[in-house]
């Protein structure tokens, strides 16, 4: 008998346009998407295809037009801009295309910074970070500047940034974008593992067919329409 | 302690920028300072005057004298304690560069009048036994290296001919703001040479200095000396030390005004210069806010992060212009001395200095601070790459 999971992510019926003057470019249209609990969810699609967008919204750094976007059993499309950053800091872990490391701070510091929002004492946050770091094997790297770093070392920080806060989903926007084949490689493995062995569920958006291949499913966004299931 | 360490990483990652900024902030709060205080040397006679000293001039104007026989009536008026007199001198040391103030004076009642010119009291002994004695400043003996002893002699411009002093005595101010860079000498050698040489300018007086035994007697006293003289032949006006000092002060209240006007453009000018920086500054950061705020920092995490480095920055340069005005306000009293006699950096003129670096630091990062938390976060991100 299959197992049944419920969805973390529940859309329906999301609309999202953009506005260039006078002229309405319609985005997302009409999208109904369920995403489950602990599911690794690959988005493709031709660029502009409205992939990122879809992203951010199910991610709560943009609002839908129209719509309605649950996580978690929240409905963050009712949720004000102060309360979707609180939101945020508990429940979204988040992977850049270029990793977005704050440049003047150490693996160790970057990977602290989401939890300065929360109420954990010094000692509890490095306790936090260590194991973050233990996770990407970086724990070597602590004291390191982003620029001391590879790109696929920064990458592994910004994972190990993305789930310190033990969040809810994590969000990829093309995680292998900048990387070579084996730092790719590698940071893929990793999100991989934190799915498979965290349990962790994990939205990627991304081009690349073998980082595709990691998900369990695939969903192709084309002119902002959510087309085809690949399992 | 995170937000600090982060402020002070962030204010000098792109170290050149920052430097160069703080020493734009650093000359601008130097030249603030240096022109604040300035503005303070114009009223340091009126700020030394004392409640309890009368000036008594011809009612015309500083220009016309008036009669020595005056001194006797004025010391009559009900409240008059002490009456001294004397002259602008206007003589020349050698050449006009050498500029000092130098009066003839009755030195006797004149230095009791005056306790802020502190002389030893064997020096003091001696100026009045010697007719030819000078009192110098302390300021002026060390800019000509005059010592007690020596012969001085000035060339006269009001008073035509050479005139031999000898410094009998060198006087200290009581206070940090006292000109010591005065010279004084017997108003009876002048008045004793004018009548051998010039006898219709003898046995006058450019000005009348009265002491009070009660400074709330002031406006009663001058009114009845004033009264006293009036329909004479020369009617005299009679003020506080500080009123008659704020003349002077009127009479070149333009100046004042404009270096008032510089100092404050200079600071309008670092501050435009300062806000160009942060813009850029936040501008390369946008993507970096932007992720900030995707993580749950909210718009006054970015603003704090965005107005600390502002204020770090503006404040380090403030700092910087604070420690330099110091050895450049001494250099200024030193090397001008015949044009600022003092040049003391007052407090007030710190607090006004970092103020100013302050206000140009909050300033410089208002537009910043409000593109920075409000840029919508996905517009934000794509500054990336």
């Amino acid at each position: 008998m299959k197992n049944f999971k419920p969805p973390i992510v529940e859309i329906k019926n999301l609309t999202k346009t953009y506005r260039r003057g006078v002229q309405v470019i319609p985005v997302l249209e009409e999208i109904t998407l369920d995403i489950a609990d602990g599911e690794f969810l690959a988005l493709m699609g031709p660029s502009g295809s409205g992939k990122s967008t879809l992203l951010n919204i199910i991610a709560g750094i943009d609002k839908a037009d129209s719509g309605m976007v649950t996580v978690g059993g929240v409905d963050i499309s009712a949720l004000s801009e102060a309360e979707l950053a609180q939101w945020r800091a508990i429940n979204v872990g988040f992977i850049f295309q270029f990793y977005n490391l704050i440049p003047v701070l150490t693996a160790f510091e970057n990977v602290e910074l989401p939890l300065l929002l929360t109420t954990l004492s010094r000692k509890e946050r490095q306790a936090h970070v260590e194991t973050a770091l233990s996770i990407v094997s970086l724990l070597d790297r602590v004291d390191h500047y982003p620029s001391q770093l590879s790109g696929g070392q920064q990458q592994r920080v910004a994972i190990a940034r993305a789930v310190v806060t033990d969040p809810t989903i994590i969000v990829a926007d093309e995680p292998t974008g900048d990387l070579d084949r084996v730092s790719a490689g590698d940071v893929l493995g990793l999100m991989a593992r934190l799915n498979r062995e965290f349990g962790k569920t994990i939205i990627m958006v991304t081009h690349d067919p073998r980082a595709a291949e990691k998900a369990h499913v695939i969903r192709q966004l084309e002119k902002g329409i959510l087309n085809n299931v690949h399992s | 302690m995170f937000i600090l360490k982060l402020l002070a990483r962030n204010a000098f990652r792109h170290k050149l920028r920052s430097i160069l900024t703080v020493i734009g902030v650093a000359i601008a709060v130097l030249a603030f300072g240096l022109l604040r205080t300035l503005v303070g040397l114009w009223y340091l006679g009126v700020e030394s005057s004392n409640a309890s000293r009368l000036v008594t001039r011809n009612a015309i104007s500083i220009i016309f004298t008036l009669p020595i026989s005056y001194k006797d009536r004025i010391r009559q008026v009900p409240g008059v304690k002490i009456v001294s007199y004397g002259n602008w001198f206007g003589g020349i040391y050698i050449d006009e560069k050498n500029f000092f103030p130098n009066f003839a004076v009755d030195p006797k009642n004149y230095l009791e009048l005056y306790p802020e010119f502190v002389l030893p009291p064997d020096q003091k002994k001696a100026v009045i036994l010697d007719r030819k004695a000078a009192v110098i400043g302390r300021k002026l003996a060390d800019r000509f290296k005059w010592k007690i002893g020596d012969l001085v002699t000035l060339k006269g411009t009001i008073f035509p001919g050479q005139w031999e002093f000898v410094v009998r005595g060198i006087y200290r101010g009581a206070q940090k703001n006292t000109d010591e860079t005065q010279f004084f000498f017997h108003w009876d050698y002048l008045n004793e040479t004018l009548k051998k040489t010039v006898p219709r300018r003898a046995d006058q007086a450019g000005f009348y200095m009265i002491g009070l035994t009660n400074p709330d007697s002031a406006a009663d006293v001058s009114v009845a000396i004033d009264r006293m003289f009036k329909n004479s032949l020369a009617e005299t006006l009679t003020e506080t030390e500080r009123a008659f000092q704020m003349s002077f002060v009127s009479m070149t209240e333009a100046i004042v005004i404009a270096i008032q006007i510089v100092s404050y453009v200079v600071i309008i000018i670092i501050m435009v210069v300062a806000a160009n920086t942060m813009a850029m500054t936040a501008r390369e950061r946008i993507a970096e806010y932007a992720t900030l705020k995707t993580l749950g920092f909210g718009a006054r995490h970015i603003a704090g992060i965005v107005f600390g480095e502002s204020l770090v920055i503006s404040l380090a340069g403030g700092v910087v212009g604070v420690i330099f005005t110091f050895p450049a306000a001494l250099w200024i009293e030193t090397e001008l001395s015949q044009f600022f006699p003092v040049f003391n950096v007052s407090s007030l003129t710190v607090y006004l200095d970092l103020l100013a670096a302050a206000v140009v630091g909050t300033v410089a990062a208002i537009f910043p601070t409000w593109r920075g938390a409000t840029i919508p976060i996905a517009e934000g991100l794509r500054r990336i790459g």
